[in-house]
């Protein structure tokens, strides 16, 4: 039975080149408890690989992400995040979230649809006008949620290139130093705030407008709220999208069976990318540690009060406990309530727009391209939270 | 005074989200969440529950009148 003065391992176990789930996650769900493991910076932790702890861990109140904030919090880079919507607990991050959840539902979203997809076509215009070969993230995958996110937050996306190295910065998990960290959200911030000012003066139809409104009219928030705010809709709000959608075509590529059927019964669309969702392991490692506010047993590990617990959705989402075959690739799979976009309060707050802009993305490429093929070598992104391409020659 | 808290299971997709803010209120099982009692208390709380629901499942009533979500 592992302790908490058992000796921790090392990790993350991930490889940052590829999309491959280490083994060790196959070993760490087959025993009993929880492993014991350290990662590059921080204390020790719990770390959680079943989908039934996962769950747990994610979305009992007994686990804290504010409590974090008082602990050497374990992490893959030194620097660290000192605030935002993912350092807090209820009640104040749900005061932030109700702030802009409502632009983000179901319903919202899907009157996004239509101009989404004009987008992917004009994109995919773009591209046969210039000819093969060409990078999949730079000139397809990288805009769509850009272009949406810009559009949405009130952002120019003409700045692509600018905020794009702070929020790479931002995910990064190099050799950065706590200072280049903070130093780097110092310049994110004031950028964003330029932008807040010039909102306050030019008010317009965009998510900053309206939080702007409840700062200054209903006090609900702090400035340096609103700027956190802004700035984690607009990282959030396209880094892990853009990093999906070649991930996702190069699994499909991988299984070409499957990339097949999808084809044949593009009814089969938004399941596949569900299945997607759970197939492709995102995170190079668990990471936003909860602490447990009381003593917690875990998939027969006793969490004392005050412990770390890092959860593995990755290997959660390959947890034969819950899925038939977890190894394999189905794109008709049944509904599957995968852990991609997180569980309980912190569940991905633009889910349906990721959901959405997925779904298009993928279905426009696959259906115009139908001799779609990789026509270089993938470059990997390395040392960031999110694995994935940085550059993907494509032919088609 | 009370309202009435109502779960579409059709629309729920179990992100947790609503017995997170209220776990007094509202109790994940497996695949569903649900209102642990259909009666609510009048609580800002319960209207962030259903602002916040990813899948918008959560309709609060009072009386024949729906509070929430606040459009």
């Amino acid at each position: 039975m592992t302790t908490a003065e058992t000796t921790p391992i090392a990790y993350p176990f991930n490889s940052a080149e590829g999309l491959a789930l280490s083994e060790r996650y196959d070993e760490a769900r087959n025993r009993t408890g929880l492993l014991r493991v350290r990662m590059p910076y921080g204390e020790p932790a719990w770390l959680a690989t079943r989908y039934a702890d996962a769950r747990l861990v994610l979305g009992d109140r007994r686990f804290s992400r504010a409590a974090a904030l008082h602990h050497d919090e374990p992490r893959q880079s030194e620097g660290r995040r000192d605030s935002g919507i993912l350092t807090m607990d209820p009640p104040d991050h749900t005061r932030l979230r109700t702030l802009v959840a409502k632009a983000f539902t179901v319903h919202q979203v899907e009157k996004l649809r239509p101009w989404v997809r004009q987008l992917t076509h004009d994109l995919l215009d773009d591209l046969e006008a210039a000819g093969p070969p060409a990078d999949l993230v730079d000139r397809y995958a990288l805009p769509i949620p850009v272009g949406v996110i810009c559009a949405m937050l009130g952002v120019p996306e003409e700045d692509r290139p600018k905020f794009r190295t702070w929020s790479d910065a931002a995910l990064s998990t190099s050799s950065l130093s706590a200072e280049e960290f903070s130093r780097n959200t110092d310049e994110l911030r004031a950028y964003m705030a330029g932008l807040i000012e010039d909102h306050r003066i030019r008010p317009r139809d965009d998510i900053m407008t309206s939080l702007i409104e409840a700062r200054d009219a209903g006090d609900r928030l702090s400035e340096l709220e609103l700027v956190d705010l802004c700035v984690g809709i607009l990282v959030a709000g396209h880094e892990t999208t853009a990093t999906q959608i070649p991930n996702f075509v190069l699994t499909l590529l991988e299984y070409p069976d499957e990339l097949r059927r999808l084809r044949e019964e593009p009814a089969l669309l938004h399941g596949a990318v569900e299945e997607l969702l759970r197939f492709v392991p995102l995170g190079m490692a668990a990471s936003f540690p909860r602490y447990a506010t009381e003593d917690v047993e875990v998939g027969g590990t006793l969490v004392r009060a005050g412990e770390p617990v890092l959860v593995a959705v990755g290997s959660a989402n390959r947890d034969a406990l819950r899925f038939d075959e977890p190894g394999t690739l189905n794109v008709a799979r049944p509904a599957t309530q995968h852990l991609g976009f997180g569980h309980g309060v912190h569940h991905c707050l633009g889910a349906p727009l990721a959901r959405l802009e997925l779904q298009e993305a993928l279905g426009t490429l696959i259906t115009r391209f139908p001799g779609l093929r990789l026509a270089g070598d993938v470059e990997w992104k390395g040392q960031m939270l999110v694995r994935g391409p940085r550059v993907m020659p494509i032919g088609w | 005074m009370t309202w009435k808290a109502e779960i579409d299971g059709g629309r729920c997709m179990a992100s947790g989200m609503c017995a997170g803010i209220a776990p007094d209120l509202f109790a994940l099982d497996e695949e569903r969440a649900r209102p642990r009692h259909e009666e609510v208390p009048e609580e800002e709380r319960v209207l962030d529950a259903a602002d916040s629901c990813p899948a918008l499942a959560i309709t609060i009533r009072d009386g024949t009148t729906t509070v929430g979500p606040r459009p």
